[in-house]
């Protein structure tokens, strides 16, 4: 595929395309200025010469004073090395960049993302529609001239609430009492309530002609969700059948979407963390060590070394529970009703335990703050780390491994189910487990280390059949590989500080770009944020992994049975708080 | 415990059959065996959602309340645990599942968000709180509820639904429920029963742009 790549850090590209290519010269900002018809072009060359072959994020930021929309893409290798990130600037009132799907499959959900929440329409895709909200919702809400029902101010604090705190509600001051808004003039009676669901169903129309089987049996569409008890939370499949064979899945998102960048938008920088702890519930510390790192990249600062091994010493804790619950469920799925999830749910209270401890809250911890954590370990946590990584958990592992992964049914439910091959799993900008199951050896931890994983021994798991059996067998071993750090954790911790500096409730972040990124349980979890040096970012973007990974969820399913859907879905681990943010 | 509960004072029993024999009315055996085996609905929404499971696992195992059969299907379940941020996109399933299940039905808002918006409040895709719609019995403070919090708030219920009676309860008058107008997916989201207010706010709406629009020409 491609001609030898050249690495990263040395690459100017400058060089190769000296009459468009343009540096992004702001202050604060870096990568390059692409003008909107050479993007296709450059973007072949990214992927074909450069070796960059996996679009990591796409999003876009509304610069209303300049009267611009810019897209952002994150772009990677692979192979590993830094994210590459270039820009398309194009007219606000006017915005229309040229897709990237055809080159970048995994562009898809992003690209319908960005015109959904802020109008860019992306020409050539494939399914330009909305995605988190419905067909017909009044307005891109993340557009920065777009208000809300409940709009109080640009930016907090709100000076309703501070200095001086009033109790006031927000419904009292809405005419409606309500947290909704029409446009003027506008009759309910005039409204035909079907419209979302006849947009979705009008993309099927093509195929739900014609089948293929000799008895030529109809075609019929199957949804199952939102209310379902195995789609783990808010999330909706639309299935096509043939018989019993699935001929298309289309996801439909949204029933969780919370309005996290807009309402992160308005928060001042550290008011953001506890809301980081509600996208993907089940694993908060590590989705605090993401946007930790972000702004930390911008101000320029390091967290003590002490720190540094209890941000560690969290997001691998973490990084267990969540693969422990992956597990559990997916054999919830399979029909193992409950048990495995019982087994797994009952080590995860044991590190719940040690949350709680450090942080208060069990599930969400808002204990990373920028340049350290919280506060120290409190006494006794340490011991109990050391308890649980060098006797018990182990242990529990292997029990799993002896009930699960020689089982007859699991494997032969599993097995061959769900393929996704290393070519697919890169095109669609798959990340974490599900690449590595795939046969992609790409982990941030290795790929581009981050805080201080670059001192632990530790394999990155890779497995070669890319089915629902070796995504399984990923996230066995990857437990087995993140107790293996924490060992190395709890024997290397030094004592001292863990925060630099004074702890701040307002933090001066200077203009800027930064893109940071962790290997999250599920992934790539990856916060673009654009700061113009006030005390709120001007744009907050998650780049969430079970999002980008459900794009890959229709290639798995096409042809196999619709049993295996719901096996096949947990077998991605999506958490829905992430995936609608 | 059962004893305690049921028997009625004023009723001598021999001492050799107490505890095999209570004397009681209707209303209460009835209550005991309804608070004692109460069907929650399998349905979560969101973070209040993985409590609710932990709730139900080994360690706090809410089967010593009766509670441990969950149900999928609305048709046969008696509580709702609405657990968890509660958007416009889904309120009118919840509605629907609402309307779907059979009387006697209680509601359980459990955490910040269900309870009345939560962290999310000022979100626009966001409901503030689902007795904007539903009717809700028991209001669970936290963000996630412990589990501990949640317990107490299915005692709460079962507080309640103790104290009911057979004579003036709601299911067994001859009417059927009425049915909750499901709210509709329009511009926002839009709930049947106001639709007159809409109407009048969104043409003062207009009234009020075309003045300023004259004042300005
Ligand atoms: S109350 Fe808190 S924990 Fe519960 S759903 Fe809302 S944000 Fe999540």
């Amino acid at each position: 595929m491609a001609e030898s790549p050249v690495v990263g850090t040395q690459l100017n590209l400058l060089d190769h395309f000296p009459e468009w290519l343009k540096k992004d010269e702001r202050p604060g900002f870096e990568g390059y200025i692409v003008p909107a018809e050479h993007l296709l072009e450059f973007a072949h060359a990214l992927r074909d010469r450069f070796g960059y072959d996996l679009l990591s994020s796409v999003t876009g930021v509304d610069y209303l004073p300049e009267g611009k929309m810019e897209v952002v893409y994150h772009a990677l290798q692979t192979t590993g090395g830094p994210v590459l990130n270039f820009k398309v600037q194009v007219d606000r009132q006017n915005p229309v960049v040229p897709s990237v799907v055809s080159i970048w499959p995994g562009a898809d959900f992003q690209e319908r993302e960005a015109w959904d929440l802020l109008g860019i329409r992306f020409e050539g895709h494939p399914d330009l529609r909305r995605i988190l909200m419905w067909e017909g919702f009044a307005g891109h809400p993340l557009r920065k001239d777009w208000k809300e029902p409940y709009f109080e101010e640009e930016a907090k604090p709100y000076k309703s609430r501070w200095p001086e705190g009033h109790v006031q509600r927000a419904e009292d001051r809405h005419p409606l009492h309500d947290n909704v808004d029409y446009p003027a003039g506008f009759d309910p009676d005039s409204w035909s309530p079907e419209t979302a669901d006849d947009v979705l169903y009008k993309t099927y129309q093509s195929i739900m002609e014609g089948s293929d089987s000799e008895l030529h049996t109809d075609r019929m569409i199957v949804n199952l969700g939102p209310q379902h008890p195995s789609t783990h939370g808010v999330f909706r499949m639309v299935v096509v059948l043939d018989g019993e064979t699935v001929v298309d899945v289309k996801p439909v998102f949204g029933y969780l979407h919370r309005n996290h960048e807009k309402i992160g938008e308005r928060c001042t920088w550290l008011q953001i963390m506890p809301f980081t702890d509600r996208l993907d519930y089940i694993s908060s510390m590590s989705n605090n060590f993401g946007y930790a790192l972000a702004v930390e990249r911008l101000m320029g600062i390091k967290p003590p070394e002490r720190a540094e091994y209890i941000r560690v010493m969290m997001a691998e804790l973490t990084r267990i529970v969540s693969h422990l619950i992956s597990i559990g469920f997916l054999l919830n799925d399979l029909g193992a009703y409950f048990t495995p999830s019982l087994y797994a749910l009952e080590e995860r209270e044991l590190i719940l335990d040690i949350f709680e401890a450090v942080s208060g809250s069990r599930m969400m911890c808002n204990y990373f703050r920028f340049g350290g954590v919280a506060r120290d370990l409190p006494e006794g946590v340490l011991d109990k780390v050391k308890e649980l990584v060098f006797e018990r958990l182990p242990r529990k592992i292997d029990e799993f491994d002896r009930y699960l992964t020689r089982n007859e049914i699991v494997r032969v439910r599993t097995e061959g189910v769900g393929v996704l091959t290393a070519e697919q799993a890169i095109a669609l900008s798959a990340t974490g487990p599900i690449l590595r199951a795939s046969g992609v050896p790409y982990d941030i931890r290795r790929a581009d280390p981050y805080s201080i994983y670059d001192r632990f021994d530790f394999d990155v798991v890779v497995r070669y059949h890319g089915d629902v059996y070796d995504r399984y067998l990923v996230r066995l071993e990857e437990i087995r590989q993140s107790i293996r750090i924490l060992q190395q954790v709890v024997r290397d911790i030094p004592e001292g500080p863990v925060q630099t500096g004074k702890p701040q409730w307002q933090v001066r972040v200077p203009a800027g770009e930064s893109y940071g990124r962790v290997e999250g349980p599920k992934g790539e979890l990856g916060y673009y944020i654009v700061s113009n040096g006030k005390p709120n970012p001007w744009r907050y973007h998650v780049r969430a992994p079970s999002f980008v990974n459900l794009t890959s969820l229709a290639q798995m399913a096409r042809g196999g049975k619709v049993a295996d859907i719901v096996v096949i879905l947990g077998s991605i681990d999506i958490v829905l708080g992430e995936v609608d943010r | 415990m059962a004893n305690e509960d049921l028997q009625i004072p004023g009723y001598e029993i021999p001492p050799e059959m107490q505890g095999q024999v209570a004397v009681t009315t209707l209303d209460r055996i009835y209550n005991w065996g309804r608070k004692n085996s109460l069907w929650p609905m399998m349905f979560g929404l969101a973070c209040c959602a993985i409590e609710m499971i932990a709730t139900a696992a080994s360690r706090f195992d809410f089967a010593r309340f009766g509670m441990e059969v969950m149900r999928p299907s609305p048709r046969q379940a008696d509580v709702m645990i609405v657990s968890g941020t509660v958007t416009k996109k889904m309120v009118p399933q919840i509605v629907r599942l609402y309307n779907q299940m059979p009387e006697p039905k209680y509601v359980v808002a459990m955490g910040a968000c269900a309870s009345g918006g939560g962290p999310f409040k000022e979100g626009y895709n966001v409901v503030s709180g689902i007795d904007k719609f539903i009717p809700v019995d028991v209001y669970i403070p936290g963000c996630p509820p412990t589990p501990q919090a949640l317990i107490n708030g299915l005692m709460m219920l079962q507080k309640k639904v103790e104290r009911e009676s057979l004579r003036t309860a709601r299911w067994y008058s001859r009417e059927p429920a009425p049915a909750i107008p499901v709210p509709v997916l329009g511009p926002d989201l839009m709930d049947p029963r106001r639709y007159d207010e809409i109407r009048a706010y969104t043409l003062s709406k207009r009234n009020q742009q075309t003045t300023e629009e004259q004042t300005e020409a």
